[in-house]
């Protein structure tokens, strides 16, 4: 046996590592300059940063906020001294960005008139002179805003795991509070729609156990369809005029504009095309030749030609393909047709978790003896829909943004009315403050709901990896 | 029973939807709002201004026929329309008027199925250059790159004028006035072509406005009216015979100053016919007396909206030319009231 | 014990064709057929009803008077003389032109960038977010007018161009202007030209151009053949013969030389009158759409093409490198045919978008088939229900036809499963 004096018997205490490959010197030799080529790449990107930052800055830093025409920020600029090509001319996000929220959505005269003391006719001349900004935005605007609040409180339940069940009663009833609170009127109108609802799920639970459950989803179909077209306006009408009813002053849609015309084009067809998408995604993948044509020839249809075309349809035939007479307002016309675009679309998200979904499950859905919807409900459809949320919201979010084609056929949203502030006198003339802030709208939407899609793709990722 | 289908589907949704085939001023009473189309912004004949509120040439012309209709100037919904847009939404009901400087064809008036009511501006396409190209004709612009506003009859008229005179050019379509202007100042096109009274406004609203010029030919005649349904007389007359009171109440000196004076009956019988304090013509037109008396009230009569909207007064600086009173050697002429 | 009975002998009926699962998929599809040709026929009464009352007959007889109105980018000969027919034409092939360059340059850019996302360098992979980022969120519209509003704003005019001491100057030795209006680049011209060869009266192809395609695509298959017999040596002998001067000199040397025979040269653009003559005129409005939707195109592309390539596992980079691959190789032979496989489907729908996304072109006036068919022709003639079929009919052509090619493609790249 040797000895082993020389062996250590007890270890060094750790040594820091070098000063180069730790902290901020160490992240940046590992990541900005290991190598020349990432060296030379990593100093001309930070030039290139910085120019473009340092002239956005220059064009962008104007002390314009409150000129009231181009000429004065003209003036306002040639004042400070700029030399640059041109400066940004704010002004007119400052006169305008309420305009390009909420386009010519009527304002609440009479409260902003008791809140401020001036009388509703000087209010509407020009409400700004009258109460503070924010407050026209707030108070004048309340319908609009506390119908996106519902909206967000309604979805709650939805998208936030934690949110307490009972809203899902909000979830149910927004859509028809949303209704009234937009296009005003009598409360009636939209309640009796929500109680056709009602009706239908009545007719579903009382005859399933009597009739079969066949008879019974034939008749929750049928019974709220008589209830809308025969009974239900009678109904509201009768309501209508009595104390106990509520109205709100009346909007037609074609006062809708700006951003939240987009919003309320893009919220439609969001919430109409992902039932309707689901349908036409089991059309498509069911054995039933002529409703799988049917499906099929749809969603190939609408995938195949241009959403533009869509709009001229909506714009200029759908009133011949109706009935002589109806007339229906461009604006439902125009939801319509983006509702039933994005509907094919996510039919072929949907279709995708389907294909995805290995075939064990409809095997042993079927082995456990459930019928082919209860079998969709409680085994398929969870599962392949939480696969295709990805690409459902990125669906979202192309419709979303595709929302701005409208502009094309003369409605009023963001960059439609982009155009006619600058057909003004005072703002002829002004082009990229305007972009930028339509464009930093959508940006704030888009980018919140794909880190929104992201998160839960993570939260909703259950073994398999 | 298939009215009632679209009918059910709309409550559904909530919305408010009316059927178009009775009478239009039926509509327009039930409604209490006149939907009126103007264009998506030209200065001084239509522009929505930071509240919403519409005002120019072309918006007068819809507010008189609101106030004469339903006694409320302020009762109207501007529908902006595009050149595109325009005859469509009128076509489909979704506007009861359309007061967008659009010209009088006969293709428009048979083909299309509208009725053009009247003229309430006398226009022709010119051409809008910089002072610097040098150029005094629109026959010397062999070569150059024209804006034109797409969907309008100019472009028509500009693919004629070149080949009529035998020399080339390169059209640039563009969908606005404000997309076009933008264009021209900038040089992308030497050449800004539409109708004169827009080409005006147009370069009334520029840094320096005498940097430009608008070359002396006009290469076509542009009426500019309001239209209507084609099939609906009974419209179509409230809305000539508005445009009619306009100007006749010019020619009679019946302002919006003295119009209250002279409702209480004057010596001249066709003013007071006019004014309703002689005869039925408003009953004859489905209307009360006052009508016109309340149309003229609103911005003035015709002359009073030239001025306060495109006059010389105003920086868009139009004078009357052809669009003087016939009395004062201008096309501007009413039939009588009588 | 057990007892056998014969199932109940039932005759058909009524009720069995809801319940008993034999009859009820007939049943249902038989509804549905009912309904979907009851929906049709009432639209199509509807419409026939609605245009009698308008007193406008269904006829494309329009589509043969003339269209009177001109267009700027034309890829055949038109003039406002020729009818609807041919002005749609030229609409058409504006569409294709803008489509096929806008996939190629959007998949250039688009690779580039995703490759770039996940570079080594946190800078250049930040970046790229950014610009993913960026243009995703953003709808494209927005990015049609504003690069339109830039290259009218930034760039200058053609009057910059006059005088002694001049704004600005052509580039490369005077041969390329860009200027607000568009780029003009040299054109290239024969001076011994065949002349043209006329395709059913309807457009004409220049021999020329023939001729060099001929002899191009001739130099391209005989060097296919010798890269074919190089492989034969190779797997015969084991050495691989160099022979990339054989096939640079086949396809080059009689290319060129056809080129000399044309009397091949140079159209330079000049500055005459109003605006630059002669060369090759790539329009404001064609740049600003080129750019606009290859740039937003290039950042879904980029996407894909991260994700294909994170979807092949590290083993194969490194079983490749273990077999002495080298890294091109790898690239070429392994990392690519695997990732592509997960990248072509995707890619597919992203041509279908940026083609479909072409006819935004109205918003900058470029004349493409919806600018002229459901333009301007829609617009004069007021014939808006056959403009917007026929133009609906195209669209769907184009796409279906994409879609066929694509998916012809990706099925020859497809894994064969066992």
């Amino acid at each position: 046996m040797s000895n082993i004096e020389f062996v250590r018997t007890e270890m060094l205490p750790e040594k820091e590592p070098p000063a180069s490959t730790v902290g901020p010197i160490g992240w940046m030799r590992e990541n900005l300059f290991n190598g020349i080529w990432n060296s030379i790449i990593t100093v001309l990107f930070v030039l290139a940063i910085v120019w473009t930052v340092l002239s956005l800055l220059g064009w962008g830093i104007q002390p314009t906020w409150n000129a009231k025409s181009l000429s004065e920020c003209r003036e306002i600029i040639a004042a400070t001294g700029y030399t640059g090509h041109s400066g940004a001319c704010w002004g007119v996000i400052n006169d305008r960005w309420l305009q390009l929220l909420y386009g010519f959505y009527p304002l609440d005269a009479n409260l902003l008139s008791a809140v401020s003391g001036a009388s509703a006719a000087e209010i509407l001349a020009d409400p700004r002179a009258h109460v503070a900004t924010p407050i026209v935005m707030i108070l004048g605007y309340w319908r609009l805003n506390l119908a996106i609040i519902l909206l967000f409180v309604g979805l709650a339940p939805v998208l936030i795991e934690r949110a307490p069940r009972k809203l899902l009663i909000v979830t149910v009833l927004f859509p028809f509070i949303d209704v009234w609170l937009m296009w005003g009127g009598s409360i009636w109108g939209p309640a009796m729609a929500f109680v056709g609802f009602v009706l239908g799920y009545f007719a579903f639970k009382i005859l399933a156990p009597i009739a079969g459950t066949l008879i019974a989803v034939i008749m929750s179909a049928v019974v709220p369809i008589i209830w809308w077209l025969f009974l239900s306006g009678s109904a509201a009408s009768i309501f209508a005029g009595s104390p106990i009813d509520l109205t709100l002053e009346p909007v037609s849609s074609r006062q809708f504009g700006g951003f939240f015309l987009s919003i309320s084009i893009g919220v439609v067809a969001i919430l109409g095309s992902l039932p309707l998408g689901i349908v036409l995604a089991l059309g498509r993948q069911s054995d039933l030749f002529i409703v799988k044509a049917l499906c099929v020839g749809f969603i190939e249809f609408i995938r195949g030609v241009p959403l533009i075309t869509l709009l001229f349809v909506a714009n200029n035939l759908l009133n011949i393909f109706m009935p002589p007479g109806t007339n229906f307002d461009v604006i439902l016309r125009v939801m319509i047709m983006v509702t039933l675009f994005a509907a094919a679309y996510m039919a072929e998200v949907v279709r995708g978790g389907l294909a995805a979904l290995p075939k064990g499950q409809y095997e042993a859905a079927d082995a456990l003896g459930l019928d082919y919807w209860k079998a969709q409900r409680l085994i398929i459809m969870p599962q392949a829909l939480k696969i295709s949320i990805p690409g459902i919201v990125s669906t979202f979010i192309g419709v979303f943004k595709d929302t701005t084609l409208v502009s094309i056929i003369s409605l009023m949203d963001p960059i439609g009315l982009s155009n006619a502030i600058r057909a003004n006198q005072e703002w002829n003339g002004i082009v990229w403050e305007l972009y930028a802030f339509i464009a930093l709208l959508f940006f704030v939407v888009c980018f919140s709901m794909s880190r929104y899609s992201m998160f839960l793709e993570r939260k909703l990722q259950t073994g398999h990896k | 029973m298939k009215k009632s289908v679209i009918l059910g589907a709309i409550t559904v949704a909530g919305l408010a939807a009316g059927a178009a085939t009775a009478g239009t001023v039926d509509d327009v009473k039930a409604r209490g709002k006149l939907n009126c189309g103007v264009t998506t912004g030209v200065p001084g004949f239509a522009a929505p201004d930071a509240n919403g509120n519409w005002a120019g040439f072309d918006v007068a012309v819809c507010r008189a026929v609101a106030a004469a209709v339903l006694g409320d100037g302020t009762a109207v919904e501007f529908i902006p329309t595009t050149g595109k847009t325009r005859f469509t939404a009128l076509a489909s009901g979704e506007i009861d008027l359309l007061a967008r400087n659009t010209t009088w064809t006969f293709s428009r008036d048979v083909d299309l199925k509208f009725d053009f009511v009247g003229v309430n501006y006398y226009d022709g396409q010119g051409f809008m250059v910089p002072v610097e190209l040098g150029v005094s004709s629109a026959k010397e612009l062999d070569g150059a790159t024209v804006c034109i506003q797409t969907g309008t009859t100019t472009e028509l008229n500009l693919a004629d004028f070149f080949r009529a005179n035998n020399i080339s050019y390169e059209p640039v379509p563009i969908e606005t006035n404000a997309e076009a202007q933008q264009q021209y100042l900038a040089g992308a096109c030497d050449v800004y072509t539409t109708d004169a009274s827009a080409l005006a406004a147009t370069r009334a609203t520029f840094e320096a406005p005498d940097a430009h010029m608008v070359l002396p030919e006009i290469i076509s005649k542009e009426p500019l009216g309001p239209l209507v349904r084609h099939g609906d007389n009974e419209w179509g007359d409230i809305a000539r015979w508005t445009l009619n009171a306009l100007i006749t109440a010019e020619e009679l000196g019946v302002t919006s100053a003295n119009i209250g004076e002279m409702a209480n009956g004057t010596n001249n019988p066709e003013i007071n016919r006019l004014l309703g304090t002689e005869g039925n013509l408003g009953e004859m037109l489905g209307l009360d007396a006052d009508w016109a008396k309340r149309a003229i009230m609103v911005e003035g009569n015709y002359g009073e909206i030239f001025e306060k909207n495109i006059g010389l007064s105003t920086p868009i600086g139009i004078a009357r030319g052809l669009n003087a009173q016939w009395t004062d050697g201008g096309l501007i002429y009413s039939p009588p009231f009588r | 014990m057990t007892t056998l009975t014969d199932p109940p002998r039932e005759s058909f009926r009524l009720s069995m064709l809801i319940y008993d699962t034999r009859y009820r998929s007939l049943t249902i599809q038989v509804v549905a057929l009912i309904g979907f040709m009851a929906l049709a026929a009432w639209l199509v009464s509807n419409t026939a009803n609605n245009l009698a009352d308008l007193g406008k007959e269904p006829s494309f007889a329009f589509l043969n008077e003339p269209a009177s109105y001109d267009i700027n980018q034309r890829l055949i000969e038109y003039t406002s003389r020729d009818s609807h027919w041919r002005a749609a034409g030229v609409g058409l092939l504006n569409t294709l032109l803008v489509a096929v360059l806008g996939c190629i340059t959007a998949t250039i850019l688009g690779v580039v960038i995703g490759v770039l996302r996940l570079s080594n360098n946190w800078l250049v992979a930040k970046i790229m977010t950014v610009y993913v980022e960026m243009f995703r969120n953003v709808p494209v519209l927005l990015w049609i007018v504003f690069t339109m509003a830039i290259l009218i704003e930034t760039l200058p005019a053609p009057r910059a161009f006059r005088g002694d001491n001049p704004e600005a100057s052509m580039l490369l030795g005077d041969s390329v202007a860009v200027t607000n209006r568009g780029v003009y680049i040299p054109e290239i011209l024969f001076s011994r030209s065949l002349g043209n060869v006329d395709f059913f009266g309807f457009f004409n192809v220049s021999l020329d151009l023939i001729a060099i395609g001929a002899v191009l695509i001739a130099g391209i298959l005989i060097s296919k053949l010798i890269t074919r017999r190089a492989n034969v040596i190779q797997a015969a002998t084991g050495d691989r013969p160099v022979t990339w001067y054989k096939r640079l000199g086949v396809i080059c040397i009689p290319t060129l030389l056809v080129l000399w025979i044309l009397g091949y040269h140079l159209g330079y653009p000049e500055l005459k009158g109003f605006n630059f003559s002669g060369g090759t005129h790539l329009r404001n409005s064609l740049i600003a759409l080129w750019l606009a939707l290859s740039v937003y195109t290039a950042a879904f592309i980029a996407e894909i093409v991260r994700a294909g390539i994170m979807s092949v596992s590290k083993g194969q980079s490194e079983a490749a490198s273990a077999l002495g691959l080298s890294s091109r190789r790898t690239m070429n032979l392994v990392i690519l045919p695997q990732a592509l496989r997960v990248i072509i489907p995707p890619m597919i729908s992203n041509y279908l978008n940026l083609t479909k996304n072409s006819s935004l072109a109205i918003a900058v006036g470029y004349m493409d088939i919806t600018g002229t068919l459901g333009g301007i022709t829609m617009n004069q003639t007021g014939r808006e229900l056959e403009s917007i079929l026929l133009l609906m009919l195209i669209y769907l052509t184009i796409s279906l036809s994409i879609s066929a090619v694509m998916n012809w493609y990706n099925n020859s790249v497809k894994l064969v499963e066992r």
